[in-house]
C-alpha cells in the first residue's frame, strides 16, 4: 500500500530529529539549570552588585522573544566564535530557560525556613556550605514541580532551533511533507513524537517528586 | 566571685539595637565553666538576643565577649570556627527537614568536622544514644514527635563537641506532656558538666538543674543569684513580681 508506505517513509525520516530534539532540549535544560541557580543565589544570598546583575538577566531575557536570542547567537555571535547551528540554538534556548528557572528557584530558595540557614550556621557552617549541604538540596525538591513544567515547555521551544536549521523533529517534518506533499501525515507524525516525549517526561519527574517529596 | 578557674565565657557591656529599637543596653554576664545558667525575664527582654550574640549568629553592636579567654568580637575572629565551640538549641529545632535523624547528625562531623562517613556514623550513632533516640535515626523530622526532633537537635549539637550549649527555650513550642524527656537530656548534659546557658520559664528545671538564675528586663541583667535566693528572696520588685507570675502559669498550667 502507498499509504503505508508514505508512512514509514516518513515516520523513519522524521524519528531521526528524535534525538536531535532531545539533545536540544537537555543541553539547554543544563545550561538553563547551571544559569537558573547560580542567579537565583546571586539574588538570594549574594552581594547587592549581583542581585541586580540577576534580577536585570532575569527580566531582560524574559522580556525577548527566544527566537531573537536565536538569532542573536547565530547570526552575530556565532561570527566570532565557532558555532554550529546546534550548539547556537541550544545555548540560546539556554540562556533564556536560565532567566525562567532563576525565578522558580529563587521562590525555592526563599521557601525554605529561614531557621535551616541558621541552624546550619550555628553548627559552624561557613555561609557557602549552608547553602551547599543545607539549602540546596531543599530547595531543589520544592522546585521540582515547577522546574517539570518548564523541562516541559523547553522540550516544545526546541522546535525554535528551527529556525538555524538544525534538522530537530519539528524541520524533519516540514522537509518531509515538501517532499511527499503530505502535510497531514507528516505534522500528525511529529505532533505524535512530542505527545510522547512530553508524557515521558512528565512522568519521569513525577517519579522524582515522589522519590525526594520533602516534608515539613 | 571565685576565682580559681578562668570564666568560660564574659561578656561585658554589650549593646544591640535592631533599627530603632534597643534590645541590649549594656549586658554583662559572666560564665563559669560547668555552670547551668537561666535566663529568665518578660518576652523583648532580649534573652534571645543575648543568646545569638554569644555565638556571634547576631554580633553585637558594641561590647566585647571572651570564649576560654580569647576574645571572640576581637576582628579577624573567624565565626564559624567559634560556632563550632558553642552548641545552640532553638525554641522549633530547625531540624534539617531533607535529613534523617542520624543525617542530622552527621552532617555536621563530615562537613564542617571533616570526619569520614565511617567515624561521622558511628559517633551520630552514639550521640543519638545520649538522647535515647537510636531506634529513630532513620526518620525524617516529619515523622518525629516535638520532643524527638528536639533531643534529635541536641544530639546534632552535641556531635560538635561543644564547649558550652546554649538553649534558647527548647520546651516552648512542646505540648506539655513532651517537655519532660527533653528536659531529663538537659539535665543529664548538666551531671555530665557541660557549661549551659538556658532561657527557659521551666521552674523546676530551673530550681532543680541552675547554678544561678539570671533575671534580664530591658537589654539588662536585673538580678541573679542561686535559685534559692532569686525564687525565696529576691532584692528587687520586679524580679519578685516577675518570678511570681511565671511560678503562677507553671502550677496552672499542669
Amino acid at each position: 500500500m502507498d499509504v503505508v508506505q508514505n508512512l514509514v517513509t516518513t515516520f523513519n525520516f522524521i524519528l531521526q530529529g528524535v534525538w536531535v530534539t532531545i539533545g536540544v532540549t537537555l543541553v539547554a535544560l543544563s545550561v538553563g539549570l547551571v544559569f537558573g541557580v547560580a542567579m537565583a543565589m546571586a539574588r538570594v544570598y549574594g552581594p547587592p552588585f549581583l542581585q541586580a546583575v540577576a534580577a536585570v538577566y532575569s527580566v531582560i531575557v524574559r522580556a525577548v522573544p527566544v527566537v531573537v536570542i536565536i538569532f542573536i547567537l547565530f547570526f552575530v555571535i556565532a561570527r566570532f566564535v565557532n558555532l554550529s547551528p546546534f550548539w547556537a540554538g541550544s545555548l540560546a534556548l539556554g540562556f533564556a530557560s536560565g532567566a525562567y528557572q532563576s525565578e522558580i528557584f529563587r521562590g525555592a530558595f526563599q521557601a525554605v525556613p529561614p531557621g535551616q540557614m541558621i541552624a546550619a550556621r550555628a553548627i559552624g557552617m561557613s555561609k557557602l556550605q549552608a547553602i551547599q549541604s543545607i539549602i540546596l538540596p531543599q530547595a531543589v525538591r520544592l522546585a521540582l514541580p515547577a522546574w517539570g513544567n518548564e523541562a516541559t515547555l523547553v522540550l516544545k521551544d526546541s522546535t525554535l532551533v528551527f529556525v538555524v536549521g538544525v534538522p530537530e523533529i519539528l524541520r524533519r517534518a516540514q522537509q518531509v511533507s515538501a517532499r511527499t506533499l503530505e502535510p497531514f501525515m507528516a505534522f500528525s507524525v511529529a505532533m505524535l513524537l512530542y505527545l510522547i516525549l512530553t508524557l515521558v517526561t512528565t512522568q519521569v519527574l513525577q517519579w522524582f517528586e515522589r522519590r525526594y517529596r520533602l516534608q515539613m | 566571685m571565685s576565682t580559681a578557674t578562668a570564666p568560660i565565657l564574659r561578656i561585658e557591656n554589650i549593646y544591640k539595637s535592631f533599627g530603632e529599637t534597643h534590645v541590649l543596653t549594656g549586658i554583662s554576664l559572666t560564665v563559669q565553666p560547668q555552670e547551668v545558667v537561666v535566663l529568665v525575664g518578660p518576652s523583648g527582654s532580649g534573652k534571645s538576643t543575648l543568646l545569638r550574640c554569644i555565638n556571634l549568629l547576631s554580633p553585637p553592636d558594641s561590647g566585647r565577649i571572651w570564649l576560654e579567654e580569647q576574645e571572640i568580637t576581637a576582628p579577624g575572629v573567624n565565626p564559624d570556627k567559634v560556632r563550632q565551640r558553642i552548641g545552640m538549641v532553638f525554641q522549633d529545632f530547625n531540624l534539617f527537614n531533607h535529613l534523617t535523624a542520624l543525617g542530622n547528625v552527621m552532617i555536621g562531623l563530615t562537613k564542617v568536622r571533616k570526619m569520614s562517613k565511617k567515624e561521622a556514623h558511628d559517633l551520630a550513632m552514639f550521640e543519638l544514644e545520649r538522647v535515647g533516640l537510636v531506634d529513630r535515626a532513620h526518620h525524617y523530622p516529619a515523622q518525629l514527635s516535638g520532643g524527638q526532633k528536639q533531643r534529635v537537635a541536641i544530639a546534632r549539637a552535641l556531635g560538635m563537641d561543644p564547649h558550652m550549649m546554649l538553649f534558647d527555650e527548647p520546651t516552648s513550642a512542646l505540648d506539655p506532656e513532651l517537655t519532660g524527656e527533653v528536659l531529663e537530656v538537659m539535665q543529664q548534659l548538666a551531671r555530665e558538666g557541660m557549661t549551659m546557658i538556658v532561657v527557659s520559664h521551666e521552674m523546676g528545671f530551673a530550681r532543680q538543674v541552675a547554678s544561678r538564675v539570671v533575671f534580664m528586663e530591658g537589654g539588662v541583667v536585673v538580678e541573679e543569684g542561686t535559685p534559692t535566693q532569686m525564687f525565696e528572696q529576691p532584692v528587687h520588685e520586679r524580679t519578685r513580681v516577675f518570678l511570681r507570675k511565671i511560678a503562677d502559669m507553671d502550677s496552672g498550667g499542669r
